[in-house]
């Protein structure tokens, strides 16, 4: 008991110094002056009717949201002795492989800066930065060669990276028993099993209903999704955080969707923060980075050639090259078992914060936001909640490897003829999922399925759900894959994800598969 | 509330197992691990605290000091203690634990010597004991200090100093000073890690190459 007090207080004492500093704190300060002149303000019961005042005007709300953000965000604090690095990843030897990792990319970027005698970063002359502010918002058009430039790694280079993953202590004979894992990943993490899925995801069932699945046209609408509807306004007019991450397990409509992932993300758009981003729009443009060139040709090679995603091809630009030079999200690095890289300017200490490899997770979100200052902070809050994991070696259960892992004991347990047969063909069904879940399905299904998917992500605050669809797909396809062949005839199978319906195939593969 | 580290001897670790070590196949399941403390007093201990590499179950057993001629006998204080939910998969493996005095099923006044008792059921892994022991007991109450007595007693000050002309009366300077102290004082008080935002250090956009440390 004394223990679970203690902890409460550390909690409490590490979201009061984290929110000290935000601009919540300096506008609450000044609205409980400003209430000093109220009438119902009364000196005997200052902290009372204060108190008060902030419930009936919404502060208190604002407040809340701010904690429960908080909450969900950070990991809680951890024993004292802990070192660091130990609350980034607990795990030594994930920490050792993320670290070399690191080192291979770091290579591949050094190498590229000196075989291209490029610098890693330069200050732009003025002439150029004139040309940029006045081409900002149709960088789409400026064609680069880029041709020198070559992609730092691939989903396979990852792939092959978690599949070398091995614990020192753990007993990885030669001789198939028990303890074999038949898959690709080889590490003993802890995943759910089904029944923990169906109680976690229990807003899922088959008995609630969902957008996705109950608002389709055969259906009435009087059914669901006019309730549905009307409690979703409810909750935007009442701007609470947490009833919103609620009710979005459910799925989200789409007149609602950017109001309520602004919500939950718990991003407001103050004046502040168009200044933020008109300040890193500076920094891009007074700046050019190795980086901004490898964005550019990913961006070219994947955004504008996908036939929904080409559109926006500008917004990607404008957005991802400000994420590369943004500060801020230095912050994460306290709970991503990655690490910054650094470089050394003249003697002095620099930290460059750059991350390769994302695009397709900003072009969903471009559907739904407009000012490219709403449409960054978006990107970067996701980014920095969710979508990293995607991209790091950890033992988190949203962390890619553990996603790996679900995927590949759900299909075991469930489909096991099926994952026999694949693995005997030579077609590990992680090798075709893998692109799937570390792109988080953006690329692959249509847009309004992806957008139902990353309502149950927000909604869940976790990845698990990757892997579970990713399993559904293998479970929906199966009678087709029985009978492949090979590894290519089976990835011909799946390489068409775009007329799936997401919420119908979780729902079947959870709550209504026959085990 | 203070703790004072008790210097203690950790003793090698000792298998246990049916059988003969050598010629069985499996590896031990359970190991024990002896703490004395040699060169203190029996003390009463306020906290245990170490790191965990994949020990399952904990138990601990301590010998205390009796007032009588009776020999000391070992009572277990704890008693098969979690540490890894599910032992075959890697969580809780390698966290830092802290055991305190009100968790134990003892009372824990007197301490000669600890036993820890560690379990790990599952065949897959290789080995397993805890790292970095550390045993604390409790710190002094207060500090007690005893002050200079120029500090408790001050000497009145007879005549005052001739003011010097063209600065400021000291006594309205000290007061001044002291206000100023007090604002850096609060500022100080209110520290926050958030970041101002700027970053753009001098020529720090001059780079050539990334560092690989």
């Amino acid at each position: 008991m004394l223990q679970e007090e203690s902890d409460l207080s550390l909690v409490i004492a590490q979201i009061v110094q984290k929110l000290k500093g935000s601009n919540l704190y300096a506008q609450l300060e000044r609205q409980a002056w400003a209430s000093l002149q109220r009438p119902e303000i009364k000196l005997e019961s200052l902290k009372e009717d204060i108190k008060e005042f902030f419930k009936l005007s919404g502060w208190e709300k604002k407040l809340q949201n701010a904690v429960y953000s908080e909450l969900n965000v950070f990991p809680l604090p951890s024993h004292p002795a802990a070192p660091p690095e130990h609350l980034k990843e607990p795990l030594v030897y994930m920490r050792k492989a993320q670290g070399s990792w690191e080192k291979r990319i770091l290579k591949s970027l050094n190498s590229m800066c000196t075989e291209l005698s490029i610098p890693l970063a330069r200050k732009r002359p003025v002439g150029e930065q004139k040309e940029l502010l006045n081409k900002w918002n149709e960088m789409g058009t400026d064609e680069p060669d880029l041709s020198l430039f070559r992609p730092v790694y691939a989903p396979k280079d990852f792939l092959e990276v978690l599949i070398n993953l091995r614990n020192p202590n753990y007993e990885n004979g030669d001789s198939l028993s028990f303890r074999t894992h038949l898959g690709l990943i080889q590490v003993p993490l802890k995943v759910k099993g089904i029944p923990e899925l169906k109680e976690f995801f229990v807003e899922l069932g088959l008995t609630t209903g969902q957008l996705g699945i109950d608002d389709s046209t055969q259906v009435p609408p009087e059914l669901f999704e006019n309730e549905h509807v009307r409690i979703g306004q409810k909750v935007l007019a009442e701007q609470d955080s947490a009833a919103a991450q609620q009710y979005i397990r459910q799925g989200s409509p789409t007149a609602l969707r950017a109001e309520l992932w602004a919500l939950i993300l718990n991003i407001s758009s103050q004046p502040e923060d168009i200044l933020y981003y008109e300040q890193l729009k500076t920094n891009v443009i007074q700046h050019d980075l190795l980086v901004d060139s490898l964005i550019y040709k990913d961006v070219k090679l994947t955004a504008s050639n996908d036939d929904y995603y080409f559109v926006f091809e500008d917004y990607l630009y404008q957005v991802l090259l400000c994420f590369s030079r943004d500060t801020s999200v230095l912050g994460h690095f306290a709970y991503n078992s990655a690490s910054p890289p650094k470089s050394y300017i003249r003697g002095k200490l620099g930290l460059e914060e750059y991350a390769v490899f994302y695009p397709p997770n900003v072009a969903p979100l471009c559907f739904l936001y407009h000012e490219p200052s709403k449409l960054y902070q978006i990107f970067r809050e996701m980014y920095v909640r969710f979508f990293f994991r995607l991209h790091s070696i950890s033992s988190h259960p949203s962390g890619i490897v553990s996603l790996c892992l679900l995927f590949e004991t759900l299909l075991q347990t469930y489909l096991p003829q099926l994952f026999y047969h694949l693995r005997e063909i030579g077609a590990q069904p992680l090798r075709i999922s893998f692109k799937w879940m570390v792109r988080a399905f953006s690329g692959y299904l249509a847009t309004d399925q992806l957008l139902l998917l990353w309502d149950r992500i927000l909604g869940y605050n976790s990845l698990e759900i990757l892997a579970v669809l990713a399993a559904a797909v293998f479970a929906f396809r199966a009678v087709n894959l029985m009978e492949v062949t090979s590894l290519a005839a089976a990835e011909a199978v799946l390489a068409d994800l775009s007329t799936l319906k997401v919420m119908p195939l979780l729902q079947i593969f959870l709550f209504a598969t026959v085990t | 509330m203070s703790r004072v580290s008790v210097p203690c001897h950790v003793k090698g670790t000792v298998a246990l197992q049916v059988g003969d070590v050598r010629t069985s196949q499996g590896r031990p399941g359970v190991l024990v691990i002896d703490v004395t403390f040699p060169s203190v007093a029996p003390f009463e201990l306020q906290e245990i605290m170490f790191k965990n590499y994949y020990t399952a179950f904990l138990s601990i057993r301590v010998r205390q000091h009796t007032s009588t001629h009776t020999p000391a006998k070992w009572v277990t204080c704890l008693r098969d203690y979690c540490l890894m939910p599910d032992p075959h998969s890697e969580e809780g493996a390698q966290e830092y634990v802290s055991l305190f005095k009100h968790q134990m099923l003892c009372d824990m006044a007197r301490v000669l010597e600890l036993r820890l008792i560690l379990r790990q059921p599952s065949p897959l892994w290789l080995s397993f004991t805890v790292e970095e022991l550390q045993i604390y007991q409790q710190g002094p109450k207060s500090p007690s200090m005893t002050f200079p007595k120029w500090l408790s007693h001050p000497v009145p000050c007879d005549q005052s100093a001739p003011l010097i002309e063209g600065l400021p009366e000291p006594s309205r300077v000290s007061s001044e000073v002291q206000q100023m102290w007090a604002l850096t004082e609060m500022i100080r008080a209110s520290h926050t890690s958030t970041r101002i935002g700027r970053f753009d250090v001098d020529g720090c956009y001059d780079l050539n190459l990334l560092s690989y440390t």
